[in-house]
């Protein structure tokens, strides 16, 4: 009988959904923590429905030091025993299962409301999770303990969460988290509404993160079509990705020297993040590069006069970006400011199965590009940044670092462009497959798996956010620290909500 | 501080030139969709397969008309018309007072009036806005927060985004309204003193956008709350907004159109 590591899974790389080993509850969940144990990391975890009422758990794992990747399903109904107790790097999938397809993780810790759903993928919730309406928050008793709420609808402009401080003081002694707000129905949208046009939804996921989540999607359609993407449409993929996340970084550096009430850098670096939207605009028509990225390539060229173009702008924003750069961190009391605030340990961020930034942040090189390349990242490369402290200023260090590397890569790859067309055929779907098309987003790991039907269409398409993973890293990182540094600690991460409510 | 004065010299001045000066868009910006009738034909619908949204509305003699409200701005609704009758224009500008207004048989839109004279005398020099996401991507929240930025700078014409409803004259929504934001928003609207200003940012907040359909979301604002200015894109460019808010007041009389169309 194959592994579930042997299957030759590959990021983009499509298998026949017949050759996934299916294993009996018991084995499979045996497979899972064995895996986990030697060093694998769950990717998605997720279920699909099955006929009769039943639904098929399928585990993605990924071992990131060989750039492997394995699969295993098992066929559930009602309830299978939870993985949490012994893996908490699923705590948040299995909720997700149980809101999505009824299925209850016996043993689950913690099993609340991910985002609510009256029916969803199959069956109904029955009572798999509790009424999120009248769902009690954790308290803490005590004397002088006190609770603040905070959202869904915040004091500046942005997303809706909800966020529910236990306190002592100044001194916060727990933070839960309700997210869900942001709900949309996007895994549905993406299963009912044809390709190529539901790209647009797919762009939509998390509209900071355009580029990203299409590039993604359009590489699962890509390998099930078995369409070939030419290398200038690659290249032009790659700059794309790279532009988002320096505009995010950038944006990202700026809040948080507002947030420490750094004004200089916070305009300036604040006017430099809508440099790189504009120039996804002149690329692709639209400041977030909505319209560029479609499965087989990419809609719009960049001709040689662009290129030049786009060149000598980035080369002065390089060069801006630098001053304020060393502006901002070479200052002692902005270093004194983020230092050893919202600190997550490597071991946590091992336990919980973080990635992208706040993974790298803690010494854990996770990154796609590197790991599992694909597309112009097989051919280019772009340094992993680490840091050890996994606080904020570890955080705000990979960003800087990140941006400087990302624009030195733009910059390179617009000067050489490969020849060639820019978008292939992409055709029919392969019936009865399965694909996981990973993507280095600016936040971490996106990652997007398709399961056709026996007629090529899509039957199951399971959307990942790198804050899914992430928004448990938040929570654990404020105990002990100051309820008036929340907002720094969380703009350190800058989670999506739309990407983890879907 | 040496180094910062030097930052602070090469950094410079960067308020955008609008509106005394003119609104730039580099060449492949999608601006206000436009149909051009002599090559649209009645009856013909071949649009309606290939459209991934509901740019295109018929009418009851056939006739197609677009919704500037519910257009994507994506590559797919201009090439939707295999005869080239939609195509993307140069213009910013994308609001208007009511939402019947965005229906329109060339996609061209009324010119925006002003609010009437006594709560343009209130709000026209002062205006104070609370955000609520509800059910959206992020993207049009990211350009709101982009206004506040040197270069669109809103707050010259004295309007900001506040912390608190009660600390507000008016709620700007965007997202196309999750059914579990539905009550916030009501409760936001409540909590703001009358009179008030409701403002729809975003093919989302208009009719649902991408999720239009999807069991999950109320299509956009709800119909029972007042919206006093729409405001099309997805997202609006931050001058497209600005554009729309500053008419609204009465700041932005004189046609001030695309440099380059």
């Amino acid at each position: 009988m194959t592994s579930f590591h042997s299957v030759g899974l590959r990021n983009r790389r499509a298998v026949s959904f017949a050759a996934i080993p299916e294993e009996p509850m018991s084995r499979f969940r045996d497979t899972v923590l064995q895996a986990v144990r030697d060093g694998w990391r769950v990717v998605a975890l997720f279920g699909s429905p099955e006929s009769g009422g039943h639904t098929r758990l399928v585990a993605v794992l990924g071992e990131d030091a060989r750039g492997e990747l394995g699969v295993l399903s098992t066929v559930v109904s009602g309830a299978y025993p939870s993985l949490t107790p012994e893996c908490p790097e699923v705590h948040l999938f299995e909720r997700e299962i149980a809101e999505q397809c009824g299925v209850v993780p016996e043993g689950h810790p913690w099993l609340k409301p991910v985002r609510r759903h009256p029916v969803d993928h199959g069956s109904s919730p029955g009572g798999a999770v509790q009424d999120r309406e009248r769902y009690e928050f954790f308290q803490v008793h005590g004397e002088e303990v006190h609770e603040v709420a905070v959202g869904p609808v915040h004091a500046g402009i942005i997303e809706p969460g909800h966020f529910r401080f236990q306190a002592h003081g100044e001194e916060v002694l727990f933070l839960e988290i309700m997210l869900g707000y942001q709900h949309r129905g996007v895994e549905r949208l993406l299963e009912a509404r044809r390709w190529p046009e539901a790209v647009l939804v797919a762009e939509s996921i998390a509209g900071d993160t355009v580029i990203g989540h299409a590039s993604a999607a359009c590489g699962a359609i890509e390998a099930l079509a078995r369409s070939r993407k030419t290398p200038r449409a690659q290249t032009i993929r790659g700059i794309a990705l790279e532009l988002e996340r320096v505009a995010n970084h950038i944006g990202d550096l700026g809040a948080i020297a507002g947030d420490i009430a750094y004004q200089p850098a916070a305009a300036f670096f604040g006017r430099m993040r809508g440099e790189c939207l504009n120039l996804l605009m002149t690329l692709s028509g639209n400041r977030y590069g909505r319209g560029l990225i479609r499965p087989g390539g990419v809609r719009f060229d960049i001709p040689p006069e662009m290129a030049v173009e786009m060149r000598s702008r980035l080369q002065v924003l390089a060069e801006e970006l630098s001053g304020v750069g060393h502006l901002m961190l070479k200052n002692a009391s902005v270093q004194a400011r983020l230092e050893g605030v919202g600190v997550v340990s490597r071991q946590s961020c091992i336990d919980l199965g973080l990635v992208g930034v706040a993974a790298r942040a803690c010494e854990v090189p996770r990154d796609v590009r590197h790991d599992h390349p694909y597309g112009v990242f097989r051919f280019a490369h772009v340094p992993v940044a680490t840091a050890w402290a996994g606080d904020v200023l570890a955080r705000t260090l990979v960003r800087w670092l990140e941006v400087q590397r990302s624009l030195a890569f733009v910059i390179e790859q617009v000067s050489a462009l490969p020849r060639g067309g820019i978008l292939a055929e992409c055709n029919a779907l392969r019936p009865s497959e399965l694909v996981v098309a990973l993507e280095e987003g600016w936040r971490g790991e996106i990652a997007h798996v398709v399961i056709t039907d026996d007629a090529g269409q899509v039957r199951r398409h399971k959307v990942v956010d790198p804050s899914f993973h992430n928004w448990g890293a938040v929570a654990a990182a404020m105990p002990g620290n100051q309820i008036s540094d929340f907002p720094l600690c969380n703009k350190s991460f800058n989670l999506s909500y739309a990407g983890h409510d879907l | 501080m040496l180094d910062f004065l030097r930052t602070r010299w090469t950094q410079g001045t960067r308020t955008s030139p609008f509106p005394e000066g003119p609104a730039d868009f580099p060449e492949r910006f999608r601006g206000r969709p436009a149909l051009d009738a002599s090559r649209c034909v009645t009856g013909c619908r071949e649009c309606r397969a290939a459209m991934p949204s509901q740019l295109v509305v018929l009418g009851s003699d056939d006739r197609a008309s677009l919704d500037v409200g519910a257009c994507l701005f994506s590559p797919e609704e201009a090439s939707a018309c295999e005869r080239g009758a939609i195509s993307y224009t140069a213009d910013h500008r994308l609001s208007t007072r009511a939402r019947s207004d965005m229906v329109s048989g060339v996609g061209a839109l009324p010119d925006l009036e002003a609010l009437e004279t006594r709560t343009q005398r209130l709000f026209g020099r002062s205006l104070r806005l609370r955000s609520v996401a509800a059910g959206s991507c992020n993207g049009c929240e990211g350009e709101l927060v982009a206004l506040g930025n040197v270069v669109f700078d809103m707050a010259r014409f004295g309007v900001q985004f506040v912390a608190s409803p009660r600390h507000a004259d008016g709620m700007v929504v965007t997202g196309a309204v999750s059914r579990n934001m539905r009550e916030a928003v009501y409760r936001t609207y409540e909590a703001i003193p009358d009179p008030r200003l409701v403002i729809a940012v975003g093919a989302c907040a208009i009719n649902g956008g991408p999720f239009q359909g999807s069991p999950e979301v109320e299509n956009g604002v709800p119909a029972d709350l007042p919206v006093d200015l729409w405001i099309a894109g997805c997202p609006p460019h931050p001058l497209t907004v600005l554009d729309g808010l500053l008419r609204l007041l009465g700041r932005l009389e004189e046609r001030q159109g695309p440099s380059n169309s």
